[in-house]
């Protein structure tokens, strides 16, 4: 195995440690409007991520910047290429940080409310867009030989790409769903699992119909191996939720996300973002690579970070192991 | 196509604008994040509860201003990609990894101890949630270092080499280009700006305290703090701008020589004080020099040859073929002047705060007890000091403006100044934009981050404002008894949490 094999290996790792956990604080944006019947419980649900959703989007910064120092041909084509979802991504994260520190911090009912609102917007947004930008990936897009995107806005947006943002959507709130049920107690958390199951029925409908349609356009034997994962991860998720054992069905939905990660890199590879004009024109993890030494480099630096990353990430999920409930919220602002 | 709307212009505005506001944050913060682990610090040794109110009001405002460098910088990382593909193709090889260094290191380490620092007031023994404070402090410190690495190979690129077959730069030593003196000098340089900014800021919020008699024990204690810290600073600033100042007058002489508007070279040069000149016919009208001032701080030497623009662009011309090598010239004057303006004004502030206040008897009238009385300066005490007291504060509020607004020209100085390369003497700006991004996709992205940016900014200010107003919070029981173990004390398991959203 290359050094340029083993990052593209690396960057799907960050993608989906990006996807389980800014997944779930996405997900427990969403269910703000959906499960949270007035403001202590929609509190009750933000404390949940309060502690961790920063760390977990520093995952996003860092597939970002890894995807730049390990693949800068791909990171090219992939910003520059898909401008405007990624400006509208960005801007939802500029108003969804700044929403959770700075919705309780005036008392009056129009700035909590407004920033309920940006709260819950901006957790959709982006849980959908990733999905319409992966998909679009899978598919292929109108790259030109010089490795540009010469497609429109509009090229982006077709069915098979809008079903992709659908299923990451309804999993990452789906995942949000679970989340808060093994993170919450009393009314909240009977809920949420209830809502759970019809989360996860939907998400398992529309995720079904787009692994198969990944599967049988794009798809291999190792592909195949990590769609049964993720849909068999999927019921058990459904399965346990139900049985109310909230961390096994935690973990499962995890699972899922990790999978269908793992199943989308696995059809892209040994590409990075094919090309839909020509083949010839694909960018692989060999033209789109960096230099071996500066492969060599990173590869040090993530052998040694990435450990202590998980550790010290591990623990604050320790130090904030219990559940919250509505008595938990002080009035004070 | 019209040259001010074309995608170049505007990807280097949206730059520009996205990065200058960005700055306004990040020093505040890294300073910030230093001096409330630094009071914390005083808390957990000396138990002393003016200590625990300070780092309560100031670490509330350093969250406030957190919140927003964080999603800001967001904006930074991806902008290469979107509006500067080829510039990421053609440096990703080296530009790339400090950034992932940045994520991987700084990034993590930041944001997952502030997390545990703002809830974990009642989940963390006193020691360990003291720790936590201190790590997000180094997190801001080793960001700025892995961030400065890489912008200092744009302003000297070192350890690379160039792959013709591939059309790019690719990293040859990458040590090289962590430790180069540009990027340890310009991280020198930035760090002791950044705590100019967060000494100004400290004592510009104490003082209006002060001056309203308010909050005194805690403020008076922030107040020396912040005035320590802004001379301090202001000191290191100087210095390491000066050594910073050496570095490029070597490795980029026409920035320098830009930034003193010096047509042509002289030996020996003088340092422009006021200067007024033709840019297109390349001399001045009006100057106001020091004569060999400028030799010295080129080269620690009064009578040296220092080069200026003419000759610069000449050489440049002979080395890189046709073209105006030329900066913005009136941009990189002033700039540099106001950096530098703006940053001693601030460092005499401080100065002159701390030369008042050294027997405390700038504190008003009522709260002065015997021991602040000064009998050998009884003109000063009794006629000039009541007024020079009222005097100084306002001074002092105006002065927290000083340093962001000496780091922003600073900033746009360093960038303009290299202009029209990128990457200086490698690759020209206007062959690093996005080919194939229009000008209408540049143009939505400028103005909406224009507008998210401008109505964040009220936003923010109003939320400083009520929260600097509201003064240092009242400590209540759970304060003053922290968790014994972690994850909190299980006595009451309903209580409610010490932080919430």
């Amino acid at each position: 195995m290359q050094l340029h094999d083993v990052w593209f290996v690396l960057i799907a790792v960050l993608w989906t440690g990006y996807f389980f956990l800014e997944g779930f604080d996405f997900g427990v944006g969403v269910l703000t409007k959906l499960l949270a019947r007035d403001r202590t419980e929609k509190r009750v649900l933000i404390n949940t991520i309060g502690p961790v959703w920063d760390g977990n989007e520093v995952w996003l910064l860092t597939a970002g910047g890894a995807t730049f120092a390990a693949f800068p041909e791909w990171y090219a084509t992939l910003f520059s290429g898909f401008y405007l979802p990624l400006l509208l991504i960005l801007v939802c994260l500029i108003i969804r940080g700044v929403a959770f520190e700075y919705r309780h911090k005036r008392d009056e009912d129009r700035w909590q409310t407004n920033w309920e609102h940006a709260i819950f917007w901006t957790s959709l947004i982006p849980a959908f867009l990733w999905g319409v930008a992966f998909a679009n990936i899978v598919r292929g897009v109108k790259i030109d030989e010089d490795m540009n995107y010469v497609g429109s806005l509009f090229d982006l947006l077709n069915v098979y790409s809008l079903l992709g943002g659908l299923v990451t959507l309804t999993l990452f709130t789906f995942h949000g769903a679970v989340f808060t049920s093994l993170k919450t107690v009393g009314d909240i958390r009977e809920r949420s699992r209830t809502l759970a199951t019809r989360l996860g029925v939907l998400t398992a409908v529309l995720a079904l119909v787009f692994l198969i349609w990944t599967q049988v356009s794009h798809g291999d034997a190792k592909s195949l191996i990590a769609m049964v994962v993720a849909v068999v991860a999927l019921v058990g998720a459904l399965g346990f939720n139900l049985a109310g054992r909230e961390g096994w069905s935690f973990a499962l939905s995890g699972v899922t996300i990790a999978a269908a990660v793992a199943m989308l890199f696995l059809t892209l590879f040994p590409n990075v973002m094919p090309s839909s004009l020509n083949e010839a024109w694909n960018l692989t993890v060999t033209n789109a690579s960096s230099s071996p030494y500066t492969l060599k480099i990173m590869t040090w630096c993530a052998g040694v970070a990435t450990p202590l990353v998980l550790l010290y990430q591990g623990w604050t999920y320790w130090v904030f192991r219990k559940r919250i409930g509505t008595q938990h919220i002080a009035d004070a602002h | 196509m019209d040259v001010a709307l074309a995608p170049e212009t505007l990807a280097r505005w949206q730059f520009g604008i996205t990065t200058v506001y960005h700055f306004l944050f990040v020093p505040l913060t890294i300073s910030l994040a230093a001096l409330t682990a630094g009071l914390q610090t005083a808390w957990v040794r000396s138990g002393k509860e003016k200590y625990l109110r300070a780092t309560k009001f100031w670490g509330k405002l350093f969250l406030i201003n957190i919140a927003m460098g964080v999603v800001t910088g967001i904006v930074q990382e991806f902008q290469f990609g979107m509006n500067w593909s080829d510039y990421s193709r053609f440096v990703g090889d080296i530009f790339g990894a400090p950034l992932a260094f940045e994520a991987l290191i700084a990034f993590f380490f930041e944001s997952t101890f502030i997390g545990l620092w703002i809830f974990g007031w009642d989940k963390l023994p006193k020691k360990i949630h003291l720790a936590c404070i201190w790590m997000v402090s180094i997190g801001t410190i080793l960001s700025a270092y892995f961030i400065l690495a890489a912008n200092s190979w744009m302003q000297h690129p070192v350890g690379y080499r160039i792959n013709e077959e591939r059309g790019r730069a690719e990293l040859t030593d990458f040590w090289l280009v962590l430790t180069q003196n540009t990027a340890l000098t310009q991280f020198f340089h930035t760090i002791t700006a950044a705590f100019l900014v967060g000494g100004a800021f400290m004592v510009g919020i104490s003082a209006f305290h002060l001056a309203r008699k308010k909050h005194v024990p805690v403020m008076r204690t922030s107040l020396r703090l912040g005035l320590i810290t802004l001379i301090i600073a202001g000191m290191g600033t100087a210095i390491s701008g000066d050594l910073l100042g050496k570095v490029m007058f070597k490795q980029q002489p026409m920035k320098m020589a830009a930034a003193e508007a010096l047509w042509d070279g002289e030996a020996p040069a003088p340092f422009s004080v006021f200067a007024y000149g033709d840019v297109e016919k390349g001399h001045n009208k009006v100057a106001i020099e020091i004569p060999g001032l400028l030799s010295f701080l080129a080269n620690d030497d009064f009578t040296s040859f220092v080069p200026g623009i003419n000759d610069v662009n000449k050489a440049e011309q002979e080395k890189f073929g046709p073209g105006d090598y030329r900066p913005n010239i009136p941009v990189a004057y002033w700039g540099f002047r106001w950096m530098i303006g703006f940053g001693m004004a601030s460092l005499a502030v401080g100065v002159l705060g701390l030369w008042l206040t050294r027997k405390k008897f700038m504190l008003p009238p009522g709260l002065r007890t015997g021991e602040d009385e000064v009998p050998h300066l009884v003109l000063f005490k009794k006629v000039l000091s009541p007024r020079f007291a009222t005097w100084y504060w306002i001074v002092a509020l105006w002065t927290m403006g000083f340093p962001l607004i000496a780091n922003s020209w600073g900033w746009i100085f360093t960038e303009m100044g290299r202009q029209p390369w990128v990457v200086y003497g490698v690759l020209r700006t206007r062959d690093a934009v996005s080919p194939h991004v229009s000008q209408a996709e540049v143009l939505t992205s400028m103005i909406g981050f224009t507008l998210l940016y401008a109505v964040l900014a009220v936003i923010e200010v109003r939320l400083l404002v009520k929260y600097v107003k509201l003064g240092p919070p009242e400590l209540t029981e759970a304060d003053l008894n922290p968790p014994t173990k972690i994850g909190g004390d299980d006595k009451n398991p309903d209580r409610p949490m010490a932080f919430s959203y």
